[in-house]
């Protein structure tokens, strides 16, 4: 053992320490009118000090118990799936029985998970458009929820003052949000990496901060709310028609009033809407425009040499990922029939960003996977309330430590040539 | 019969206070193979950029088939059929041999979105069409047998060839080579040799050629422009060359 293996596990255990006593050992409460700053209890010293022995003494041991990980047999998964040949006949049957078993589901289960259900489809609705720009394009995008609100307040303005329905405002809104893509692109798709990455994070605080501060219009910080739900080829999901003559989904089919039609109504929508971004990117991503995207990911001046203009290129992948992020606001503002300024932080852009990179850039399936973990993880550690986020920024750790290429690392759907 | 094809007049490429190319003239022919030799640094590379679009010129005309293409956006460029490879190899490693050749012909190819989604006939056959095109190029160079291959698990010799393959897909008038032999042993110089030869020979496309490799240049090249310190210093036949007092000079320096 060396010493410079003791100075660092003292280093690790110092800065442990530290952070612990700033974030754990100090708390403040108010104490009547004013803020008091309190210790925390012996209990919880004696948590962190258990913590920083942990901290030390796996610093110092790293080696040792690196040695005792590796001696755990890794289990082989690749021998327990079928063979290629057997999975490429199995595949269209699994996919049908998943669709079956999604459509199934939100009957047997109660409200709150289908609603939980929603939610995660609309973040893999969020992280498949992302996708087509950070994982197929390769363009950095650090705005994208930008996008997603122009989606939803096209529609909740639209619905407000014309009183449009969802299934017409679902299309418009698309075009809006591509709109602003291509808008924002045009100027910025010279730039490159990190320098891409600042812009759009810029233009995605000026969406907001336009949003929270053209109140006349949009209503400021304190948003739009009755925003009408989706209906059935008409029929609403309401207890009570809202005009005149209009009939309710419960009293055309002649059932009881239910309040979990509305939400299994919703979900099956957002089903039926990932299912069609899922296909629309897999055939993309066979077609030469897919392909192109790659290449200029790949190597930007090969292409410019080949007589691809790398502008128009670029610009659809952008404009593509924009349009489905409208289409996620669309569906999350008809969901939420409520929606301020507030749902659209950068937090949000961060975490869509985070369940590309999670997934494995460029992989669909990785992107499914990454989205529920990342919706539905908050949930279940809802206990551990503040240390939730902790949590969530450790498990981001050890993935990007052990797994950088992502859960369901890319894929490639590789095109034969069909040898005579 | 031989018409030209390519004619750049008082080429001038300037960065700054730095003169990279001064006033360099270049003709190319139907069906000749030209190259531009130099010592390092003499500004070689530069005068590509410049005619391929990477760099506008400072100063000159670009006339290719009496049409200015001095100060085109580089695509529009390769896109007239003047299209070029690079010094060190820019395949698409990630990407297969035939997929490589694909994108290079996405310019031919139905690249509406919603013909695509649909695979309607046109879509289907343009596909079809641009994999053959793409299959009967490979086998050119032969490489058929790795189409399925991924670019970047190709040997070095064979990535040479793909690229040449990949710009001869885009079906140009004129391929510009920049030092296709470097890296390249004696046995794939040669395969390389014929294979610029067949493209003028048997393709009819001309070839404008950088190249460090005195036997493969005086070899093949009907006429050669020497430039040396970004300045045309002589220019003429393979002969003409080798007996030039001037360009022993600026190869070995001076006694």
């Amino acid at each position: 053992m060396t010493s410079s293996k003791l100075y660092n596990a003292i280093f690790a255990a110092g800065i442990s320490l530290i952070l612990a006593s700033l974030m754990i050992g100090i708390k403040l409460d108010t104490d009547g009118s004013t803020l008091a700053v309190r210790g925390a209890t012996a209990t919880q010293w004696m948590w962190i000090g258990g913590g920083i022995a942990v901290v030390f003494f796996s610093q110092l041991f790293s080696a040792q118990v690196d040695a005792l990980f590796g001696a755990i047999p890794k289990p082989n998964i690749k021998a327990m799936l079928p063979q290629d040949q057997k999975m490429t006949t199995l595949k269209p049957w699994l996919i049908a029985a998943l669709i079956v078993v999604m459509l199934i589901w939100p009957f047997m289960v109660s409200r709150g998970s289908v609603d939980l259900a929603t939610l995660t489809l609309i973040y893999i609705m969020l992280g498949l458009g992302l996708n087509i720009v950070v994982g197929l394009a390769g363009l950095l995008d650090l705005g994208f929820v930008a996008f997603y609100a122009v989606g939803a307040y096209t529609y909740a303005l639209l619905s407000q003052y014309f009183g449009m329905s969802f299934w017409a405002c679902l299309p418009i809104s698309a075009a809006m949000a591509a709109a602003f893509g291509f808008l924002l692109g045009f100027p910025v798709l010279r730039l490159r990496g990190d320098y891409l990455a600042i812009v759009t994070l810029g233009f995605g605080e000026i969406i907001r901060i336009l949003l929270n501060n053209w109140t006349s219009i949009t209503g400021g910080p304190n948003g739009i709310s009755g925003i009408a739900k989706p209906g059935l080829f008409g029929l609403e999901f309401n207890r009570r028609a809202k005009e005149e003559g209009a009939v309710t989904f419960h009293e055309y089919f002649n059932m009881d009033y239910d309040s979990s039609y509305k939400v299994i109504f919703l979900y099956l929508i957002a089903v039926i809407l990932v299912i069609g971004v899922i296909y629309l990117i897999n055939r993309l991503m066979r077609m030469p425009i897919g392909r192109a995207w790659e290449a200029l990911r790949e190597d930007e001046i090969a292409c410019r040499s080949l007589g691809l203009n790398r502008t128009a290129i670029k610009l659809s992948a952008f404009t593509l990922g924009a349009s489905t992020a409208g289409f996620a606001g669309c569906f999350f503002a008809a969901r939420q029939g409520f929606i301020s300024p507030e749902s659209f932080v950068f937090i949000e852009s961060a975490i869509i960003l985070a369940i590309v990179v999670l997934g494995g850039m460029g992989s669909q399936m990785g992107i499914i996977f990454a989205a529920i973990i990342m919706t539905i993880l908050p949930e279940i550690a809802r206990e551990f309330s503040e240390y939730r986020m902790l949590l969530f920024g450790l498990l981001m750790v050890i993935m990007m430590r052990w797994r950088p290429e992502g859960l369901v690392p890319m894929k490639r759907p590789n095109l034969e040539l069909k040898q005579p | 019969m031989s018409q030209l094809l390519l004619d750049v007049n008082g080429l001038t490429m300037r960065f700054g206070g730095l003169l990279a190319v001064n006033g360099v003239n270049l003709k190319v022919k139907n069906r000749q193979i030209v190259s531009v030799i130099g010592p390092n640094g003499a500004g070689k590379t530069t005068v590509f950029n410049c005619l391929s679009g990477f760099y506008i010129p400072t100063e000159g005309s670009v006339m290719l088939r009496d049409q200015q293409i001095a100060g085109l956006k580089d695509y529009q460029i390769s896109r007239k059929g003047l299209v070029r490879t690079f010094q060190h190899v820019r395949l698409f490693q990630k990407m297969t041999v035939i997929e490589n050749m694909l994108v290079a012909q996405h310019r031919h190819m139905n690249t509406n979105l919603l013909s695509g989604l649909l695979k309607t006939p046109n879509y289907r056959r343009l596909e079809k069409d641009a994999m053959n095109h793409a299959a009967h190029w490979l086998e050119e160079v032969g490489l058929l047998a790795f189409a399925n291959r991924e670019a970047g698990n190709l040997s070095y010799g064979q990535q040479r060839r793909l690229e040449i393959a990949r710009c001869m897909v885009t079906q140009p008038e004129l391929l510009m080579l920049d030092e296709p032999a470097a890296g390249l042993n004696p046995n794939e110089t040669k395969e390389l040799d014929e294979l610029i030869i067949k493209l003028r020979d048997v393709h009819e496309i001309s070839i404008l050629l950088i190249e460090h490799d005195m036997s493969l240049v005086m070899g093949i090249s009907d006429h050669i422009y020497v430039i040396a310190q970004g300045t045309p210093l002589a220019d003429g036949n393979a002969e003409q060359i080798k007996g030039n007092p001037d360009v022993i000079k600026a190869y070995l320096g001076e006694e």
